[in-house]
C-alpha cells in the first residue's frame, strides 16, 4: 500500500474584501451617499437631497416589496403591480378629499386621521382587489411566464380603463394636509415634513415585514417557500394559501404606497401605477428577486441616485437608474442579495 | 389489509412525454425497513416523488393507512403523517438548523425529548443550531434532512438515498439514527444504493426495473443470493 499523500491545509487569513463581501450591499447606500457629497459639495443643498432620495426609496419599497415575495414564492410575475398603486392613490385621496374638514383643520390629531382612514380605505380596497386579482388572473397561468405578463398587463390596462370610467381622464390635484405641508430648516437645509414622514413609514414597514419573516412561523414558511416550494409542501403547509396571502398584503402595501407616492406629488393620474412599475421592477431586480432587504437595500440606492443625478445633471435623471441597474447586474447577475434557490 | 401501511396499485406516472413508472405494485408492510432497490434510473425516486404526490399518477390507486391519497394535494398527504426525505435533501439553506427543525414540526413546538434523541444521534446539529443550514457540510446537511422527518413521530418516512454521496463514518451514522427509527417500531421506505446498508437495514426488499417491480421478497434472501442480485440489478452488490 502506497503511503497516503502529503496533507498540509494552510490557513490564509481572508482578505479585507472577502470579509466586507456579505455587507457590500449594505456599505453600498453610504457609499453613495458619500460619493453624492463628494459630488455636489454643499451640504445643504445633499442633505436635502439624501432625505429626498430616501423617502423616495422607502416609497417605492413599500410598493416593491410585494412583488418580490410574490415572485419568490410562485414564481408569478405580476406586470399588473401597479394596478394596485394606482387604486390605493385614488381610493386614498377620495376618502382624504370627502374628509376635507379634517385635513384642512389646524390639528395634527384630526390631520393624521384622516390619513390614516385614508390609507385605511385605500389597504383595504387593494387588498380586497389583490385577492380578486389572484383569484381571476393569476391562478389560472400559474407555471407559464409568458402567460403571465401577457394576462397581468391586461389586467393592469383594465385597471386603469375602470379608474379612468369612475374618476375620470383628468389629472386631480390636491393638498397635502396641513400638517405635512411645509419644511423644517436642519443645518441650513430645507427638509419638507413629508419626506420625513416617508422615511419613518418605510423603516416601520420594512422593521414589520423582518420581524414577520425572521420571527413567525408563517414568515418561516414564506422564507423556506421562497427557497423551496416543493419541500414546504411535503412537510404538510399549504403554500397555495400562504401565497394567497402573500399576494393580498403585497397589494395591500402597494396600495399604502400609491397613497404616499400620491401624497408626495400632490396629484394622481391613472398611470401613476403603471409609471412607478418601472422603477418597481429595477429595484426588485437589484435587490435579488424574492429578497425584501435586497429590495429594500435596492429601493434606497435608486432613491438616492435619482435625486443626486436630477440635480448634478438633469438630463441624465432618466437614464441613471438603468446605469445602476446594469452595473449592479454586472457586479452580481442574480442581484444584490440572491435568493438561493432550490434548483 | 390491515397489515400494509403503503400500497400502489398499477401505477402510472409519465414526466413530460416519458412514461417513467409503467404499472408499480409495491406494498409497505407495517413496521420496518422496506427496501426500494433497482438500477439508476429505474424508477425509484419518482415512486417516492408519486407517493407524496409532487408527481401524480396518471392511472393506479395509491392507499395510505387505508386512505387512498392518489390525487390528494401534497400537504394533505403529508399531514396524515407521512416524514418525506429527498434525494437532494431540500435543506432550507437561508434558514438556521433550529428554524429548518421548527418549520419541520408541523403540529406545534419541538417535543424536547424527541430533540434530544435526534441530538444524540446527530450531534453536529446540536453544535450547529443557530447556524445557517447552507453552510453546513454534505454530510450535515443529510443529517438535518432526515432530523427533519423525524422532528415529529410519522407513520411512514420515504428516504430518498440518504448515504449518497456521503464519508463511510457518516454513513455508519446514518445507519445506525435509521436503526433507531426501525427499533421504535416506525415503517420506512427506504431507497438506498450501498447494499451493506440495505442488508444491515432491511427487513423487506422491492426491486425495480424500467418503471415495474420484478421482484419481492425478503431481504435476507436477496442479500444471501449473488445469482439473483445479478439478475434483478445487472451485478452483484456483493462487490460494491
Amino acid at each position: 500500500m502506497s503511503a497516503a499523500p502529503e496533507h498540509a491545509p494552510t490557513m490564509a487569513q481572508t482578505t479585507l474584501a472577502e470579509r466586507l463581501g456579505p455587507y457590500m450591499p449594505v456599505l453600498l447606500v453610504p457609499l453613495l451617499a458619500l460619493a453624492g457629497f463628494l459630488a455636489i459639495m454643499n451640504p445643504a443643498s445633499w442633505l436635502t437631497l439624501t432625505v429626498s432620495g430616501l423617502a423616495m426609496g422607502m416609497m417605492i419599497f413599500i410598493m416593491a416589496s410585494g412583488l418580490t415575495l410574490v415572485f419568490g414564492l410562485m414564481d408569478v410575475i405580476n406586470f399588473g403591480h401597479g394596478a394596485f398603486v394606482s387604486v390605493g392613490a385614488f381610493v386614498g385621496i377620495t376618502v382624504l378629499m370627502t374628509l376635507g374638514h379634517m385635513t384642512q383643520a389646524p390639528s395634527l390629531m384630526l390631520n393624521l386621521g384622516a390619513v390614516l382612514l385614508a390609507v385605511l380605505g385605500a389597504m383595504l380596497a387593494t387588498g380586497a382587489m389583490g385577492w380578486a386579482f389572484e383569484k381571476v388572473i393569476v391562478a389560472p397561468v400559474y407555471g407559464h411566464h409568458l402567460k403571465q405578463i401577457l394576462v397581468t398587463m391586461g389586467g393592469l390596462i383594465v385597471v386603469e380603463q375602470l379608474i379612468i370610467v369612475l374618476w375620470g381622464p383628468e389629472e386631480i390635484y390636491f393638498n397635502r394636509p396641513e400638517a405635512l405641508k411645509g419644511a423644517i430648516t436642519f443645518a441650513g437645509a430645507a427638509i419638507e415634513k413629508y419626506r420625513l414622514v416617508a422615511v419613518a413609514v418605510g423603516l416601520a414597514v420594512f422593521a414589520a415585514m423582518r420581524w414577520v419573516l425572521r420571527r413567525t412561523k408563517i414568515g418561516l414558511i414564506v422564507r423556506a417557500g421562497v427557497e423551496n416550494g416543493e419541500m414546504v409542501q411535503a412537510l404538510g403547509y399549504r403554500l397555495k394559501l400562504v401565497f394567497v396571502g402573500v399576494f393580498i398584503a403585497g397589494s395591500a402595501l402597494a396600495g399604502l404606497g400609491g397613497v404616499m407616492w400620491a401624497l408626495y406629488q400632490e396629484v394622481i393620474t391613472a398611470h401613476m401605477g403603471n409609471h412607478a412599475m418601472i422603477l418597481i421592477f429595477i429595484v426588485v431586480i437589484i435587490g435579488g428577486l424574492g429578497s425584501v432587504e435586497g429590495c429594500f437595500i435596492g429601493a434606497l440606492l435608486v432613491g438616492l441616485m435619482q435625486n443626486y443625478i436630477a440635480f448634478i445633471e438633469p438630463k441624465a435623471a432618466l437614464i441613471s437608474n438603468i446605469a445602476l441597474m446594469v452595473t449592479i447586474l454586472m457586479w452580481r447577475p442574480m442581484g444584490m442579495i440572491p435568493v438561493v434557490k432550490a434548483k | 389489509m390491515s397489515d400494509s401501511i403503503l400500497t400502489l396499485e398499477g401505477v402510472y406516472t409519465n414526466i413530460a412525454q416519458y412514461h417513467i413508472l409503467q404499472g408499480v405494485d409495491l406494498v409497505v408492510p407495517r413496521g420496518g425497513v422496506t427496501m426500494l432497490l433497482g438500477r439508476n434510473g429505474v424508477g425509484k425516486t419518482t415512486t417516492l416523488r408519486t407517493v407524496i404526490g409532487h408527481w401524480r399518477a396518471h392511472q393506479g390507486r395509491i392507499l395510505f393507512d387505508g386512505e387512498d391519497i392518489t390525487k390528494m394535494p401534497t400537504p394533505a398527504i403529508a399531514r396524515l403523517g407521512l416524514g418525506f426525505v429527498p434525494e437532494d435533501m431540500g435543506i432550507f439553506a437561508d434558514l438556521t438548523v433550529e428554524e429548518n427543525m421548527t418549520l419541520a414540526a408541523v403540529s406545534g413546538p419541538i417535543n424536547s425529548g424527541r430533540l434530544d434523541w435526534i441530538f444524540t444521534a446527530f450531534p453536529p446539529l446540536k453544535t450547529f443550531w443557530k447556524s445557517d443550514a447552507g453552510t453546513l457540510s454534505g454530510g450535515q446537511k443529510q443529517m438535518l434532512s432526515i432530523a427533519r422527518a423525524m422532528v415529529e413521530e410519522r407513520k411512514l418516512y420515504l428516504i430518498d438515498e440518504p448515504t449518497k454521496g456521503l464519508a463511510p463514518a457518516i454513513i455508519s451514522t446514518m445507519a445506525k439514527a435509521l436503526k433507531d427509527l426501525k427499533n421504535q417500531g416506525s415503517s420506512v421506505l427506504l431507497v438506498e444504493q450501498n447494499f451493506a446498508v440495505a442488508k444491515a437495514l432491511g427487513d423487506s426488499a422491492n426491486v425495480m426495473d424500467d418503471g415495474r417491480m420484478i421482484w419481492a421478497g425478503e431481504m435476507d434472501e436477496l442479500s444471501r443470493d449473488a445469482a439473483l442480485q445479478e439478475r434483478l440489478m445487472g451485478l452483484s452488490m456483493e462487490t460494491h
